[in-house]
């Protein structure tokens, strides 16, 4: 989120696409409701399907799966075409005004650069018009810009140049016409015009409005780019940066972010650092290839400028003494990926015989699929798999599954039982980045082990090893850091400590990220952590005990004193990254003098010699009146939101692709129907095509989670399974009808990859929509059981054809290889 | 009950008010209820944790007396869930002890039909030889292109989104050292 749960209270309009609060965030939805009952706030919900959520919107549209762009790209053309955008905020604080080289274009669903045999584009044909060289503003050159650092962009702040972002993108979305829009999503076009009202009314200064999404938007082969979508339309209402306002994810574990901010995914290291790529060998290369570079003379740029000193600050973290300036800081034992190391590529390379052993701490392979079928045929071909859960999986039982003969599994497999939540400490970081600290409760069930602990002592084994016999490339190995009191048990205060970082002068902890330096005498394991665990002389620390600021807890049993702006920041709760603010882009909330664009809601405000209010995204002291003050967006290159980027691989403006498996022809350019990038592994691979059509299977479908379950681990749980006992398929009421099928019957969905054997429930919260003048209906699967869980063990079958995701395609978007879960073709037969 | 929070609820229940909670038994059932809680937990530890199951962050005590967890309910001081707690989270205490929970450290060897207990010694010396052997046998010192590259292409690692932010932190820092580069999460799927 760029903003946070309690934030949704100060929105006027909120849209909710591809997400279901009322059910899967039931007590952060409140905080909607509070929006709507305490300021007449109102609701607008896009779903296949008709929720608890739809229930108490002010208008539902019932979308079809995976068309959230057309949508999207229906709201920026009425908002363009009826001048209802922000227009200080488009011109001054978004990249409206930057000029695009010549030689851009889209023709025929295709942007410019592609390359159909690599079935990628090259996206320098995505690039500005570069100023001549000199003419820059007051920051030229920049100081400490990276190196090989480029001209600035030309701009027009009048915005009619033909090659203007906004004119490109006034151009791009004039296609999509509210009725294109009802050909594409199936929302009758009355509908849609009534929501675009509202939305238009968002453009004013004095109004805000909140996008809220969840996986119903990334689950997608277009996933990065239906929420760029989102980000763009919110951008084009000044609706960025605002209290009330932001592009907000609903996350759906408990440390998704926490763990995503700390890079267990494979294109990142800690702190959102780029993982380097082959052919970087020195700190300068991989800073020159990864980092933004300023293209407006104002632009701060600060990511990009400080792109080094976070990164030396990360190696100095993990290899101390061996990260000197005469090595590159140990850059070479970073190890650097050939291409694509994501979630479905592990299953690839197992299917293809390259992947020998995997480890899985507290994910099932099985369960989250997709094409369940096809990971367990991976699963099959690994040398070793290592579970570590605290209860089995459908990973951990993988070898015994119904209908399997166990013989055939030669994958040795390892049960190692870790800890609960509430068994150790920590930290939790919350979909809006607020990091809460936990206790310790209760010791350890049986001979469960922290999960850090065993990864520990893990490693040091193998160190032993490589002590003892030798083997390849030990150095990162025999070097990494273990700086804590028992190296076999770290806790997770020494290890706060070490994401915090320190000034190897002083030897105390770093109170800001901005003291990192690249030479060598700073650390910083993660350094949007920095701040969490200053210095007890920090000012940030006064009057407390505990330096870990996650630990606070000034709530709302004092809400006059512990939110004081009234905006619901509390402050002093927790720790939210980076630097504790609690709205990203912040310095976009006020207007250029520094007033708030809403007065009654501000984010923050210049008081003439400082910004007050949130933690400022901004520096302090920075006067706004002076010529040389930095843009508002000081993250990025062009210090401005960016409605055009060439940072997504699939297109600088998002546009409407058809899912994978589709119903129609893309009503926009049907010779290009699915995206032209998405990433097909089986095609890639030279295996058969997994891929099913609307001929042999007529309806849409699309997944999600019950309000009393979460994934598949509270198939343990006793109460949730009795509230909640057995799997099912929601059918269409009319589809039923059709089909000869009643709730309570058994039935069969299947797809090209799999099927699912469970009961019906027919319902009128599915219906049929008209696309491209079709009647076409959309099936919805909970995605929880499987053959593990009390239900499973109750079942004469063993919970045999109870997997959702054995009907999901083995296909990735082309930005993040995100699946495509919530969009595909099924068949539906009465058993 | 809206606009009366948890708080207010149990001063309301203390100072036996409420008309409204007369049952048809005669007898206030909130301030019953109240009494029964308070005798529930008297004596009992507090501490603090936060809700295992989604990402909206909703703060939770735990009462607990001799090392047993009495009662977990939500957190009334949080400016995220004011004490609220969805069925997840109110039944939190189901998933925290639980029968089901895997108690041993099992080792399944190719082919066989059953688990087989081991000790944590015996399965990470196995495990440490199979790391060591599949790193060893799929790293890659130099590409293809002679760019230095260092990484193991044969070890995946995935998981964290239910662990603690510094345990995430430690895996992908001892992950990396290993030179791991399939390193994966809950965010993507």
């Amino acid at each position: 989120m760029t903003n946070h749960w309690r934030d949704l209270k100060n929105a006027d309009l909120i849209l909710i696409n591809g997400a279901n609060p009322a059910e899967a965030h039931p007590v952060g939805f409140q905080w909607f409701m509070r929006a709507k009952l305490d300021r007449g706030a109102k609701i607008i919900h896009a779903d296949p399907r008709y929720t608890r959520t739809s229930a108490v919107a002010d208008q539902y549209l019932r979308i079809r799966t995976g068309t959230d762009v057309a949508y999207f790209g229906g709201l920026i053309n009425y908002v363009l075409e009826n001048t209802k955008y922000h227009d200080e905020y488009v011109r001054n604080y978004t990249n409206a005004a930057w000029i695009v080289k010549e030689g851009y274009g889209f023709k025929d669903g295709l942007f410019s650069g592609y390359d159909a045999a690599k079935r990628s584009y090259n996206v320098a044909t995505w690039a500005y018009e570069a100023q001549p060289a000199g003419s820059g503003g007051p920051n030229e050159p920049t100081s400490g810009a990276p190196a090989g650092s480029s001209a600035f962009a030309n701009t027009d702040y009048t915005l009619q140049h033909p090659r203007s972002v906004f004119q490109l993108l006034k151009q791009h979305y004039s296609r999509y016409t509210p009725e294109m829009v009802e050909r594409i999503t199936g929302i009758p076009k009355a509908d849609f015009m009534k929501v675009a009202a509202l939305v238009g009314e968002m453009g004013k200064p004095d109004k805000v409005m909140s996008i809220v999404y969840a996986v119903g938007l990334t689950h997608h082969t277009t996933g990065g780019q239906l929420i760029r979508s989102a980000a763009m339309l919110q951008l084009l209402l000044g609706n960025v940066g605002r209290p009330g306002g932001g592009v907000n994810a609903e996350r759906g574990h408990a440390n998704i972010q926490g763990n995503t901010d700390n890079a267990i995914s494979w294109e990142i290291l800690p702190g959102y650092l780029k993982i380097p790529a082959p052919g970087q060998t020195t700190i300068a290369d991989y800073v020159d290839q990864s980092a933004s570079k300023a293209s407006h003379p104002n632009s701060w740029n600060f990511f990009g400028r400080n792109y080094r000193n976070f990164m030396v600050s990360l190696l100095k973290s993990w290899y101390g003494g061996a990260a000197r300036a005469d090595n590159e800081f140990a850059f070479d034992y970073i190890p650097k990926p050939a291409s694509n190391a994501s979630w479905i590529t592990i299953y690839d390379q197992a299917l293809k015989g390259k992947m020998e052993g995997v480890i899985l701490s507290g994910m099932t392979a099985t369960s989250i699929g997709p094409d369940s079928n096809q990971v367990l045929e991976g699963l099959a071909k690994l040398k070793w798999l290592v579970v570590m859960d605290p209860l089995p999986t459908t990973s951990s039982e993988f070898w015994r599954r119904p209908g399997i003969d166990h013989k055939s599994i030669q994958t040795e497999v390892f049960m190692l039982p870790t800890t609960h939540w509430i068994e150790k400490d920590g930290s939790f970081v919350n979909s809006g980045r607020w990091m809460q600290w936990k206790d310790q409760v209760i010791q350890p069930q049986g001979n469960a082990r922290h999960d850090h602990w065993i990864t520990a002592e893990l490693f040091d084994r193998v160190k032993k090893l490589y002590k003892a016999s030798g083997g390849k490339f030990p150095d990162p190995i025999l070097n990494l850091t273990l700086d804590y009191k028992d190296p076999l048990k770290p806790t997770l205060d020494e290890l706060l400590q070490e994401m915090n970082g320190k000034d190897l002068t002083t030897g105390k902890r770093m109170a800001s990220f901005a003291n990192l330096k690249a030479d060598g005498t700073t650390t910083s394991g993660n350094w949007i952590y920095v701040g969490v665990y200053p210095d007890p002389s920090a000012p940030t620390v006064a009057g407390r005990a505990d330096a870990n600021l996650a630990r606070r807890r000034d709530g709302v049993q004092d809400v006059a004193k512990n939110d004081p702006t009234g905006m619901g920041f509390f402050p002093n709760w927790g720790w939210s990254w980076p630097l504790n603010r609690r709205v990203l882009y912040n310095r976009a909330s006020a207007d250029l003098q520094g007033k708030p664009w809403d007065p009654k809601r501000p984010g923050i405000q210049w008081n003439g010699t400082a910004w007050v209010g949130d933690v400022p995204d901004y520096p302090v002291n920075m006067n706004p009146a002076d010529p040389a003050a930095w843009l508002p967006f000081i993250m990025n290159g062009e210090g401005t939101g960016r409605l055009f980027s060439s940072s997504m691989v699939d297109g600088p403006f998002a546009e409407h692709y058809e899912p994978i498996e589709a119903p129609i022809s893309n009503p926009l350019h049907s010779a290009q129907s699915a995206s032209p990038v998405a990433f097909l592994y089986d095609q890639a691979a030279g295996r058969p095509s997994r891929f099913g059509t609307v001929q042999d299977f007529p309806h849409v479908a699309t997944s999600y989670r019950l309000t009393e379950h979460e994934h598949y681990v509270t198939q343990h749980v006793p109460h949730l399974v009795g509230l909640q006992p057995q799997p099912f398929v929601e059918i269409p009421y009319e589809l039923g009808k059709q089909l000869g099928i009643q709730s309570g019957d058994r039935v069969r969905v299947s797809s090209a990859r799999g099927r699912l054997e469970v009961l019906a429930l027919v319902t009128k919260r599915l219906g049929p929509s008209i696309i491209d003048g079709k009647k076409i209906y959309q099936v919805g699967i909970p995605i929880h059981w499987g053959f593990v869980g009390i239900p499973a063990d109750n079942d004469p079958g063993k919970g045999k054809n109870w997997l959702a995701n054995v009907l999901t395609p083995f296909v990735g978007d082309a930005n993040s290889r995100t699946p495509e879960f919530k969009s595909f073709l099924v068949k539906v037969e009465k058993m | 009950m809206s606009g009366v929070s948890r708080r207010d609820f149990l001063k309301i229940g203390a100072a036996g008010a409420g008309g409204a909670g007369l049952s048809a038994l005669g007898f206030d059932l909130a301030e019953a209820s109240q009494i029964k809680q308070s005798l529930h937990i008297s004596g009992a530890t507090q501490s603090h944790s936060v809700c295992p199951y989604c990402a909206v962050g909703c703060s939770l005590i735990a009462y607990t007396q001799g090392g047993k967890i009495l009662q977990i309910e939500g957190d009334p001081d949080s400016p995220v869930n004011e004490g609220r707690l969805c069925p997840k989270g109110a039944t939190a205490m189901q998933l925290a002890t639980s029968a089901r929970r895997v108690d041993d450290v099992l080792y399944r060897a190719p082919g066989a039909g059953d688990w087989q207990k081991i000790s944590w010694d015996d399965a990470l010396t196995k495990l440490a030889q199979r790391v060591k052997a599949s790193r060893d046998n799929t790293f890659v010192t130099v590409d293809a292109n002679g760019n230095t590259v260092n990484r193991t292409e044969g070890i995946a690692f995935a998981g964290g989104a239910a662990f603690s932010t510094e345990e995430g932190y430690f895996a992908a820092k001892t992950m990396r050292a290993l030179g791991l580069v399939h390193l994966e999460q809950q965010a993507r799927v």
